[in-house]
């Protein structure tokens, strides 16, 4: 095994390295050997595009809003802790 | 939820500062006994306080009180707070613990977590090549599918899973914090994180994938 060619990782080992990867979190030398793998596997890079479209989509997820009931409770929370303070 | 949205009050300009540090300015405003500048750090923080109390807790009323006595804590802590941390960080370490003995009073009773393996083993071959490898999403798959059918699915799949490793998905990627918040807000290892964060993402991705070959 040359120290130059990085040993060759399964596509099963791959998928499970995905997240480490994307989070950054792969040392220098498995980073390589999955950036090395991803080059010569059109099926592992599909898989790494599909991660990353799943992210980009559950990132999208619509806020709830705040309910105007919601909102009157917070101001009662407000006014209690208010009353608290000033009791001090 | 269709509740009209909660309007800011309009005087109080913070879009054009960073976030945590119109958190901060919020927070000085609040210390020095200003109502509004508390509505607004609620509006702020409500969405993720809620989806968050949401993974622990059984019912959607009972993760609004969670919320709640959140709120009703971090006034009572205010002067504790010393920014080391990000305001968004201290509060959700808050609401993560009213909320874990809230969720333990009500002895919820999670799914275990069998899918150990990032994508099913049946579609690797003995060398651990793909026998059936992922077709790439087309471009149009969201026009084609909706945008709301893919967020059902999301959502879908994100109550279905454990409740650590839900949490760990909604606060990293609907959220947005960085891996060491969602560390400190969850009590986690870095590795930890990691874990179940790859568990939560493998799941969400497999079932993006399922409802997208149905539709192919």
């Amino acid at each position: 095994m040359s120290l130059l060619r990085p040993a060759e990782i399964p596509c099963q080992e791959v998928v499970e390295l995905v997240t480490d990867y994307l989070e950054g979190a792969l040392s220098r030398r498995d980073r390589r050997r999955f950036e090395h793998h991803l080059a010569g596997c059109p099926h592992c890079t599909a898989y790494l595009q599909q991660m990353r479209e799943t992210l980009r989509l559950t990132g999208e997820l619509v806020p709830e809003d705040l309910s105007p009931e919601m909102q009157r409770e917070f101001g009662e929370i407000y006014a209690r802790w208010r009353e608290e303070r000033g009791a001090d | 939820m269709s509740t009209p949205q909660f309007r800011r009050p309009r005087w109080i300009r913070t879009s054009h500062l960073d976030p945590a540090d119109a958190d901060l300015r919020l927070l000085e405003r609040l210390r020095s006994g200003d109502e509004e500048a508390f509505v607004t750090l609620v509006g702020r923080h409500h969405d993720s306080m809620l989806r968050l109390a949401r993974t622990f807790v059984h019912s959607h009323a009972v993760a609004e009180e969670v919320v709640q006595e959140t709120w009703l804590g971090v006034l009572r802590g205010i002067d504790r707070f010393e920014g080391r941390s990000s305001l968004r960080t201290w509060l959700l370490a808050i609401l993560v613990n009213r909320a874990r003995s809230t969720g333990t009073r009500e002895a919820r009773s999670f799914p275990s977590d069998t899918a150990l393996a990032a994508v099913d083993p049946s579609r690797f071959d003995a060398s651990g090549a793909w026998s059936a490898p992922p077709q790439p999403w087309s471009e149009a798959v969201e026009e084609r599918l909706g945008a709301a059918s893919l967020r059902d699915e999301i959502l879908a799949a994100l109550t279905g899973m454990p409740e650590r490793q839900r949490a760990v998905v909604m606060l990293r990627d609907v959220d947005g914090l960085r891996s060491d918040e969602v560390c400190q807000v969850l009590a986690l290892t870095p590795a930890n994180e990691r874990v179940l964060l790859h568990r939560g993402r493998s799941r969400l991705r497999q079932a993006l994938e399922t409802r997208i070959e149905a539709t192919a």
